[in-house]
């Protein structure tokens, strides 16, 4: 049961991201590129996203227990450490770059995009890479 | 400013916009965590993870989301990356260690976290917004003249 609503709700995010056009890394560039023609898009995602998520994280975390898990994993870190600016600019500089962030590179591997494996396997191991790099260094 | 932008876009982009939230709150509902991409992603190359069947399951719906995409709307596999096959590993590399590093990705802080009213996922938002955005304006407008 739990395993179907994951499925369901990962279809229904990546029919979101496509519906609204930012698996087209054109667009996602169109809206970073402030200085050329303008594409705010991805403004009115996050908006969209924003209005729908917000109301209704208010309405299911009074529930005291989620449908299919034990309890909620909200995540209880307040501290703005360096880790979280450092790692925020990488990723910054890597979605300027392609303007893939991951949802839509695990999306665009099932469309069969062009670029899309290269840039998922290199994602696959960058975060193997830092999990390395955190089990050595204690941080993680 | 110049926009470039129409009405159909406008409302295809809240559209879409919306969809993704009412999947972040079906997955917050029923598994009871954010619904952040790049922390699903980590979670399924964990080994002995917890969650990790969940997470694959996840990842496969967008899988699969992409592969009806791609079936009923050629249109979306003609298009074309911005970047050179080099610069896209490279930005995966990044993206994928920037990610992890920093707790979350557009989907986990952008989404999930501004719905929550985190500081941390402002800041973080705020960061790769802004690094993404001098990062394009240098690609786009810095080139050798050309």
């Amino acid at each position: 049961m739990s395993r179907i609503a994951t499925f369901a709700a990962g279809l229904l995010f990546g029919v979101g991201l496509l519906v609204s056009g930012m698996t087209d890394p054109n667009r996602v560039r169109g809206f970073l590129d402030v200085a050329g023609a303008w594409d705010p898009s991805l403004a009115f995602v996050m908006g969209g996203a924003l209005l729908v998520h917000a109301a209704a994280y208010r309405w299911i975390t009074r529930l005291g227990r989620p449908l299919l898990a034990d309890r909620f994993h909200i995540p209880t870190r307040t501290s703005i450490d360096g880790r979280l600016v450092a790692g925020a600019a990488i990723f910054g500089v890597g979605w300027g770059l392609s303007g893939i962030c991951p949802g839509p590179a695990v999306v665009n591997l099932g469309v069969g995009a062009s670029g899309a494996a290269i840039f998922a396997l290199a994602g696959v191991v960058g975060m193997l890479a830092y999990s390395a790099w955190a089990s050595r260094s204690g941080a993680g | 400013m110049n926009v470039a932008m129409d009405a159909a876009g406008f409302l295809r982009a809240a559209l879409g916009g919306a969809l993704i939230g009412a999947a972040a709150s079906l997955y917050l509902l029923t598994r009871g965590a954010p619904a952040g991409v790049s922390s699903i992603v980590g979670d399924a190359l964990e080994k002995g993870s917890p969650g990790r069947r969940d997470a694959f399951a996840f990842v496969g719906g967008l899988v699969v989301a992409g592969l009806l995409g791609g079936i009923f709307v050629p249109s979306l596999r003609a298009v074309a990356p911005v970047a050179s096959l080099p610069a896209l590993a490279v930005a995966g590399l990044l993206v994928g260690f920037g990610t992890r590093l920093g707790s979350g990705c557009t989907s986990g802080h952008g989404v999930c976290g501004l719905s929550r009213f985190s500081l941390r996922s402002l800041i973080a938002t705020l960061t790769f917004m802004f690094v993404a955005g001098v990062m394009t304006y240098a690609i786009v407008h810095g080139g050798n003249g050309s």
